[in-house]
């Protein structure tokens, strides 16, 4: 059975097809929730409450986006070269104590100087964190979903090393508590706030910043011209005489350079200027490494595209949170379900792809040409073109 | 295709503030209402560190002293438990737990914006000033030096070992109370113990369970949740157990001695009835033998020798004269 | 220092490694069929946390371990199924749909936990099996031999499955439906069936090894497998997409692990670097990987959706 439908029809239908996937994960969550013996609608409500319904719950969605949009574009950055990048957590780790470190042992300094220097800390740190598996991989063909894995647990222990040792809050082992936290960092490295909110500092905007970099980065820089041309083809890259070793490690170290800059606004940010952790693995970050990517997919791998994706899952992860309290469920059903609506999201993508490509045809996301050349090249073949080539597009300036 | 956008959005905003206006949220508390909720780390099923306070916050519920204990547990990112603080705090809640020495940094900012909230901060030994701040910890060397003493004594070959998660806080307060113990009875006993940095690798656990035992440790204990690995591959080896935090009986009633129980409830009662009265902190709290916050619960089922059990008697009331 | 190097202390690390490795060993497994095929599997973990709870609540109502077993294996191949349908039939983009399913799995399994059990109770675990006379050999004897059935079947299953792939027309098909599909499919290999079943092999496998996990143990709790699944992973990596550098891979994560651990015991690793000590599993393996092992290449399909005549 074919319908017919417009262009215009197709395109409306398309971009509903996340919400609808949305939708229906929800549905199976209010399952759930009737299981446990909460009201679905009553919680669904102060779901979307908890995230957009008042001026204090729109302040914490955007502040658990904003890590999610750093760690989005770098994402993003990578995957255009054909490169996933696994190891954010551990590189907003690594972002996160270099910025620390920048604060706990620099001189007193002005605000103006000390809150460029402890970010720019945070993303040499991060793109080290990047550096370390692109060199792995361009020089000693190290697969990077391995050495990214790995160096995420070396990040988790480094990071308890640091904070429990070196690091730690001298009043802490004054007191014997020894918590892994650093004292109160230098106030000057407070991040600004905004709009006179308690809450609200400038990370948000750094990150929308970053993803608008990112875009012009990619799209009208012959280096990004040459990191998306890696991504399409790298055999045809290589013949064209593209570097690609060294574009893919660079790729890799600006994808952590994100994520380290998202590592340092989350110390900064945080309502306690200090860093602490409790020693899990994704105690500091909050899982923004792995959800981040997600947030990068849902905004179609576009930078741009990132910036509401990621306001929507911070959301959807605020929100889930303020069920929780409301309804008094498990937490354990909000991650569940936070799972379900990634993977119905992600599923019914097919679908919003078909729609868009204008012959109704499969779209042409897999790269044919990525082949044998004799490195091992464990690349994410399939870049996920949002708009196919040729045809109406939305990102605009791709003419390639 | 913004159109389509924005349209989708205002769709959705209606279904929601629908749902929102069905839904009966109630800030109110009524009269003689008494509102506690538990932000913590882990599970509240976890026999250890979470659950002992969520017991203990639900005694007082079933005793009526209060009306709501509300929970958010699997809370080990600080920022998330942060914004449930603070949400708990403007819903009205009377007295918010954070339950997690990692939350003190935040807690510290966000106790001054609720100065009608009461907070109660543990494990810690820090109000930082603040009338509405509570802080509470368990003195769990007590009852690991007690433990240990007994350990020593059941020990034949005199090898005593350790199983830690990562050396901090009540952690590192526990084994160090236990290893003192194992000492002061046997002076010449090894007690090796070994911190495997993880809350929650239960397998790693049970290895280091294993290599203790490989090394001659007839007896052993543990702190913190990922320590039921441990107590797994003691039941096996037949070696004795000492268990804190909650009651580990069930996980291996053969060979489970004693355990070292935290009773927060008496402690808990106090600020409750404290709050009531007006006075919303800036009390330190401690659980320990002296105030029955800290109970050796023995296991009935082990035939514990009672000069042992003298022993451990002895000590708890050295301790509690101290 | 001496003491490390007893033979008593080696006997004791090996044996433990082997422990260690087992899970790794079955979910990585698992995860090579469905990568060699073509197909990336993220969500292992959150199989294994289904399949470890499955199994952990079959025993303690059954009292079986090995229904425990079987019902984890079950699980796991249904979640293999969905793995499949998204991954091959909706086509969804791989990572990603991954991770969704290791934050279902991971949420799923401690809320079916805490609502299904509540206070942690104890279960049987695996009674153990030695293998006559093999285990009455001095020391190699008590490294290899003195474990119980499901880790010697787990063995067994390394070369096994290098037999399926190598030397079968099924294993035939995985592979090139993973290098070369177009050309496959011309020639009548279906691929979508192929990766249909490898996804059910991976899930079944990975539910297996969080079941082997829990019953091993003896328990279950959140977060059990303590981001197992991505270590697997990583070895298909390290095992250059073959049975036996996956085993090997396992092998060295839970020596390393195992050495670490028994190192901390005769307090030869001082209590201030033990987290150093720590990272020392991962790192070894990077380096394993970069200086000592061979490269191989992915299979050219992998990530890739296929659909006929692109």
């Amino acid at each position: 059975m074919t319908i017919k439908l417009t262009h215009q029809q197709r395109r409306i239908l398309a971009y509903s097809i996340p919400v609808l996937a949305v939708f229906a994960a929800l549905l199976f969550g209010a399952i759930m929730l009737m299981l446990l013996g909460a009201n679905p609608i009553e919680g669904y409500g102060e779901m979307f409450i908890g995230a957009f319904g008042s001026g204090d719950a729109l302040v914490a969605t955007i502040l658990k986006a904003t890590p999610l949009l750093f760690v989005g574009v770098g994402i993003v950055i990578a995957f255009r070269a054909n490169v996933i990048n696994i190891g954010a957590e551990g590189q907003m780790v690594l972002g996160g104590l270099f910025a620390t470190m920048a604060a706990l042992y620099l001189p007193e300094m002005p605000s103006v100087i000390m809150i460029p220097t402890v970010l720019i800390a945070g993303v040499i740190g991060g793109a080290l964190w990047g550096w370390i598996p692109g060199s792995l991989k361009a020089y000693f063909q190290v697969n990077e979903i391995l050495s990214t894995i790995m160096l995420n647990i070396v990040a988790v222990q480094l990071m308890s090393y640091l904070l429990r040792g070196p690091l730690i809050d001298p009043a802490e082992i004054e007191r014997g508590t020894r918590i892994p936290q650093t004292e109160r960092l230098a106030e000057s490295a407070d991040l600004p706030l905004l709009f006179g909110s308690d809450r609200l500092h400038i990370g948000p905007v750094l990150a929308v910043l970053c993803a608008i970099a990112a875009y012009y980065l990619l799209w009208r820089t012959p280096f990004g011209f040459r990191l998306r041309a890696v991504g399409l083809s790298e055999h045809a890259a290589r013949y064209a005489g593209i570097p690609v070793r060294r574009t893919i490690t660079i790729a890799l170290t600006m994808s952590g350079a994100l994520a380290g800059l998202a590592g340092a606004v989350l110390v900064f940010g945080s309502e306690s200027h200090r860093m602490v952790t409790d020693g899990s693995t994704l105690g500091f970050t909050g899982g923004a490494g792995f959800n981040g990517i997600v947030a990068a997919l849902l905004g179609g791998l576009h930078p741009i595209w990132t910036i509401p994706a990621s306001f929507l899952f911070g959301g959807l992860i605020v929100g889930g949170q303020a069920l929780q309290r409301a309804v008094q469920v498990p937490s354990a059903l909000i991650v569940a379900l936070n799972g379900l609506v990634v993977v119905f999201v992600v599923a019914a993508d097919r679908y919003r792809v078909r729609l868009l490509s204008s012959d109704g045809r499969d779209e042409q996301i897999t790269d044919e040409g990525s082949m044998p050349g004799g490195d091992d090249v464990t690349a994410l073949g399939s870049v996920y073109d949002p708009a196919p080539r040729g045809t109406e597009s939305f990102d605009t300036g791709d003419s390639l | 295709m913004k159109k389509t956008t924005i349209k989708l959005v205002i769709l959705l905003a209606v279904f929601a503030l629908v749902a929102a206006a069905c839904s009966s949220s109630d800030d109110e508390s009524g009269d003689g209402d008494f509102r506690i909720a538990i932000v913590a780390p882990s599970a509240s099923n976890d026999l250890a560190f979470t659950q002992s306070i969520v017991d203990a916050a639900n005694i007082l519920k079933a005793d009526g002293l209060v009306s709501e204990v509300a929970i958010t547990d699997g809370t080990f990112v600080v920022d998330d438990a942060a914004v449930a603080i603070r949400d708990y705090a403007s819903e009205g809640y009377d007295l918010v737990i954070a339950h997690g020495s990692q939350y003190g940094g935040s807690l510290q900012e966000i106790a001054p914006d609720f100065p009608e909230t009461s907070f109660a901060w543990g494990t810690s030994a820090e109000t930082f000033g603040l009338s509405n701040v509570y802080s509470y910890e368990a003195a769990s060397d007590q009852g690991g030096r007690v433990m240990g003493i007994m350990a020593a004594a059941l020990s034949t070959s005199g090898v005593v070992g350790i199983v830690g998660p990562i050396e901090v806080g009540d952690a590192k307060l526990y084994v160090d109370g236990f290893k003192a113990g194992v000492l002061i009875q046997n002076p010449a006993a090894d007690v090796p113990v070994n911190y495997i940095d993880s809350f929650s690798d239960v397998a790693l656990a049970s290895e280091a369970a294993t290599s203790l035992i490989g090394n001659g440790a007839d007896v052993l204990s543990g702190t913190a949740q990922m320590v039921v690995g441990a107590v797994g591959v003691a039941k096996t080896e037949g070696v004795l157990w000492f268990g804190t935090q909650a009651n580990q009986t069930s996980l291996a009633p053969e060979i489970v001695v004693a355990s070292q129980v935290y009773h927060w409830e008496g402690i808990l009662e106090e600020m409750v009835k404290n709050v009531k009265d007006g006075k919303l902190g800036g009390e330190l709290y401690s659980i320990t033998f002296a105030n029955d916050g800290l109970v050796i619960e023995y296991n009935d089922g082990y035939d514990l020798p009672s000069d042992v059990r003298q022993l451990a008697d002895d000590a708890i009331e050295l301790i509690k004269s101290e | 220092m001496s003491e490390v190097f007893t033979i008593a202390v080696l006997v004791a690390v090996v044996g433990s490694a082997i422990r260690l490795a087992v899970p790794l060993l079955l979910a990585s497994l698992g995860e090579t069929y469905g990568q060699r095929s073509g197909v990336l599997n993220l969500g292992v973990d959150g199989i294994m946390l289904l399949g470890a709870f499955s199994g952990y609540y079959a025993v303690l109502k059954t009292g079986n371990v090995w229904l425990g077993l079987v019902a984890a294996g079950i699980v796991g191949l249904i979640l293999g199924l969905a793995s499949a349908v998204i991954a091959v039939t909706l086509k969804a983009e791989q990572g990603i749909s991954g991770i969704g399913i290791y934050l279902f799995g991971l949420g799923m399994s401690d809320l079916l936990f805490q609502k299904l059990v509540g206070t942690p109770i104890p279960i049987d675990t695996f009674p153990p099996l030695d293998i006559p006379i093999l285990a009455n050999i001095p020391y190699i004897g008590e490294m290899f031999f003195q474990h119980n059935l499901v880790i010697y079947l787990a063995f067994a299953a390394i070369p096994f499955s290098a037999f399926i792939i190598n030397r079968t027309t099924f294993g035939m098909n995985i592979r090139a439906a993973g290098e070369y599909p177009d050309a496959a499919d011309t020639l009548g290999v279906s691929i979508t069936r192929v990766r249909y079943a490898t996804q059910l092999i991976g899930g079944m496998l990975a539910g297996t090894a969080g079941g082997v996990l829990a019953i091993s143990l003896g328990i279950f709790q959140q977060n059990l497998t303590n981001g197992a699944g991505f270590i697997a992973i990583a070895l298909v990596y390290f095992g250059g997409f073959r049975p036996v550098g996956i085993m090997l891979g396992a092998l060295l994560f839970g020596f390393v692990n195992a050495l670490v651990l028994e190192l901390k015991t005769l307090e030869i690793i001082p209590r201030d670097l033990s987290n150093l000590a720590a990272m020392a599993p991962a790192i070894i393996t990077i380096l394993a990987l970069a200086f000592v092992a061979r490269r191989f290449r992915a299979p050219s399909a992998l990530t890739k959706p296929f659909t006929r005549g692109q």
